[in-house]
């Protein structure tokens, strides 16, 4: 379970945010509005330890976030505008990496069905340059589905994405919220997950 | 009475104390400025073998002891900004750069002036301009560093790790560069004689005190405009006198 | 799906930088090329004759190697920092400072190895006998990874600003001139007949240093970069 207490945000000398205080347990999804420079993306942020907040405590199952750090960190995983992978390497290299980055190794079938679920099958071995937009999204996301992370951060998920693919995502979510995971996001297009009530949080 | 020391590491109650401490340190440092030349230049006896123009060192030495006196003060600062994450403790670190560079850069000349009479040089390579030379670099790269970042909190973070990974660079650097002048037997800038007439203990001694209390104010002065400059969007600002003047100018 | 070990990760990260560099060849190639042509100007500059040439080879090959290491540094975190792979390496579970150093043991092979390799070939056209080439290429072998690593901090404070690979010196070079003094130290020591033993043990003191302590200060200063 996630609780955040108190938490306020500084950004270059302006306060963004200040006062915020929600937690966040398993199952729940939670997407943060507000008008652009409200601070949504610094939010996220700050939740996945990039930035400090300049006020405000951040707990993961009961404990400082800054005290576990390696649990937090494994537990987690943050999708943010830029898709973090490298043009040069195929669609499969990519997400072995990036899973290898994320704590653990994954061998080459299960990338592969990863890669297939988020259809990209016959494009897992074509260096991700020649791919469009959307798909370099895909294999973003395909992190998602290799590994166990409790908690996805997700800011602005749906960029590029065409209507299957969203409705792919929103799949997605929904299964890894019936595992008992949860989910924070960001959006500018509408994401809505079967059966779930997304709770709002508005910054302003 | 009790201070709370606390309540002065925020800009807005420092900026104040700073105000009023300038005096205290600016007009001491004159006066012992003026003491010390006169003592240096015209008191303290001629040098036996280095004649008249020995008497830069009443300005080389105690301006090359503070030049590296405040790399490690700033070291200090931007140390206690990181570990106490205090904005007031990177601000004193930016505000002494400057006054470091420019002791330094004097330092480099007043050296070579005292280089050219002793071996008709302009510039020997002796471990201790060479070492002043470098740690001119290391301040040039703290504020071009600073200088390149935008966002105030991380040009305060990356500027204190550059300075104290430099200052614990500082005594390999000397010992190399040292180890690398007795190698290729260069020049060593020294005092010709071990005994120093009292006199130039006293000038040499007051100009360094003078340098000390010159910089404290200097760097006083410069802390307030960078406290001003950081803080410009706040209430307290827009509300002190200076400011007003100037709107309704 | 296994959960990776500390040495599994700086494989991963080494292979990874390795492959890339792989697939753009270019980058390692202008080094080398930047370090051959550095040292190819000295005589242009100074005169082809023999004995200045051989005095000064030394002093020559290492300031090139530290002016290519220089302007190499500013690719070891840029690529990946505009990509946003840097960023998901700073979420990275097991170790961030095991992680830099793979990347940092990365850059060296990219680009600090080439030149230890082609440095005795350089020597030979400087007239160095072949004790000095040899104690070069060992001074080299030590003293390119330090400039790697103290430059890997650097290279981590200013990531993502203007002014680039001359702010990466301007930071790095001071630091690394204790380096640039033992290595060419060593030579001459050799030329002279003297022992190199010394010199040697404070390079290596050096890398032993810089190996304990600049993956550390290294991943505090990408932090600092990235908020």
């Amino acid at each position: 379970m996630l609780e955040i207490s108190n938490l306020a945000c500084i950004r270059g000398d302006h306060q963004l945010f200040s006062g915020l205080s929600f937690s966040l347990r398993a199952g729940e999804l939670m997407q943060v509005q507000g008008e652009n420079g409200s601070g949504k993306t610094s939010l996220l942020r700050t939740l996945c330890g990039f930035m400090q907040p300049a006020e405000g405590e951040i707990r993961w199952s009961g404990r400082d976030v800054r005290e576990l750090d390696e649990s937090y960190l494994a537990e987690m995983i943050y999708l943010g505008h830029l898709n973090a992978i490298k043009d040069e390497l195929n669609a499969l290299e990519n997400l072995r990496i990036s899973a290898g980055l994320a704590g653990y190794s994954v061998d080459e079938k299960e990338a592969l069905a990863a890669l297939r679920r988020m259809g990209l099958s016959r494009r897992e071995h074509l260096p991700v340059k020649v791919l469009s937009q959307g798909q370099r999204r895909r294999v973003a996301l395909s992190r998602l589905l290799v590994g166990d992370a409790r908690l996805w951060i997700l800011d602005e998920p749906l960029t590029a994405l065409d209507v299957g693919a969203v409705g792919l995502m929103q799949e997605l979510i929904g299964e890894h919220l019936s595992k008992g995971g949860m989910a924070i996001f960001t959006t500018h297009q509408p994401l809505h997950v079967a059966g779930v009530e997304t709770r709002l949080l508005t910054l302003s | 009475m009790t201070i709370h020391w606390f309540k002065y590491s925020a800009p807005t109650t420092f900026y104040g104390l700073a105000g009023k401490l300038i005096p205290f340190f600016a007009w001491p440092a004159a006066i012992l400025f003026a003491v010390g030349i006169y003592i240096g230049f015209f008191v303290a006896p001629t040098d036996a073998v280095q004649s008249e123009a020995y008497r830069i060192i009443f300005i080389h030495v105690p301006i090359s002891i503070l030049s590296m006196f405040i790399y490690l003060v700033m070291a200090g600062y931007a140390a206690l900004g990181l570990i106490f994450n205090t904005r007031l403790s990177s601000m004193m670190a930016t505000a002494l750069a400057p006054t470091g560079a420019i002791f330094t850069f004097i330092a480099l000349w007043t050296g070579a002036l005292w280089g050219k009479p002793m071996w008709g040089a302009w510039w020997v390579w002796d471990a201790r301009l060479t070492s002043e030379l470098i740690l001119l670099f290391l301040y040039l790269g703290f504020i071009a560093l600073q200088a390149s970042i935008d966002d105030p909190r991380r040009a305060d973070r990356a500027g204190a790790l550059l300075v104290i990974v430099g200052s614990v660079n500082v005594p390999i650097i000397y010992y190399s560069v040292e180890w690398w002048n007795t190698l290729h037997q260069g020049s060593t800038i020294k005092f010709s004689d071990t005994s120093m007439h009292v006199a130039m203990k006293h000038a040499m001694f007051t100009m360094l005190v003078a340098c000390w209390l010159y910089s404290i104010a200097v760097t006083l002065v410069r802390v307030r405009s960078i406290i001003l400059e950081r803080e410009r969007n706040t209430q307290w600002v827009s509300e002190l006198d200076e400011v007003r003047e100037k709107d309704e100018i | 799906m296994k959960k990776l070990s500390l040495l599994g990760l700086l494989v991963l990260v080494v292979r990874r930088d390795l492959l890339l560099a792989m697939r753009r060849r270019a980058d390692v190639l202008t080094t080398l090329v930047f370090f051959v042509m550095v040292v190819s100007l000295f005589p242009l500059g100074v005169g082809p004759e023999p004995d200045m040439l051989r005095k000064m080879a030394a002093g020559i090959v290492w300031v090139a190697a530290l002016l290519a290491s220089m302007l190499s540094l500013a690719r070891m975190f840029s690529a990946d920092y505009l990509d946003g792979t840097l960023e998901q390496m700073l979420l990275v579970p097991q170790s961030l400072s095991v992680l830099v150093l793979g990347k940092i043991f990365a850059h060296w092979m990219l680009s600090g190895l080439p030149l230890v390799l082609i440095a005795p070939v350089l020597g030979l056209q400087f007239g160095m006998s072949f004790q000095s080439l040899w104690v070069l290429v060992v001074v080299l072998l030590l003293g390119t990874p330090i400039l790697s690593m103290i430059g890997a901090i650097g290279a981590a404070l200013t990531l993502g600003l203007r002014g680039g690979g001359v702010l990466v010196s301007l930071l790095v070079l001071p630091l690394c001139i204790p380096v640039l003094i033992f290595g060419t130290g060593a030579v001459e020591a050799a030329n002279t007949g003297m022992t190199i033993i010394p010199h040697v043990a404070l390079l290596g003191a050096m890398f032993l240093v810089a190996l304990v302590f600049t993956p550390w200060v290294t991943a505090q200063a990408l932090r600092i970069s990235m908020e």
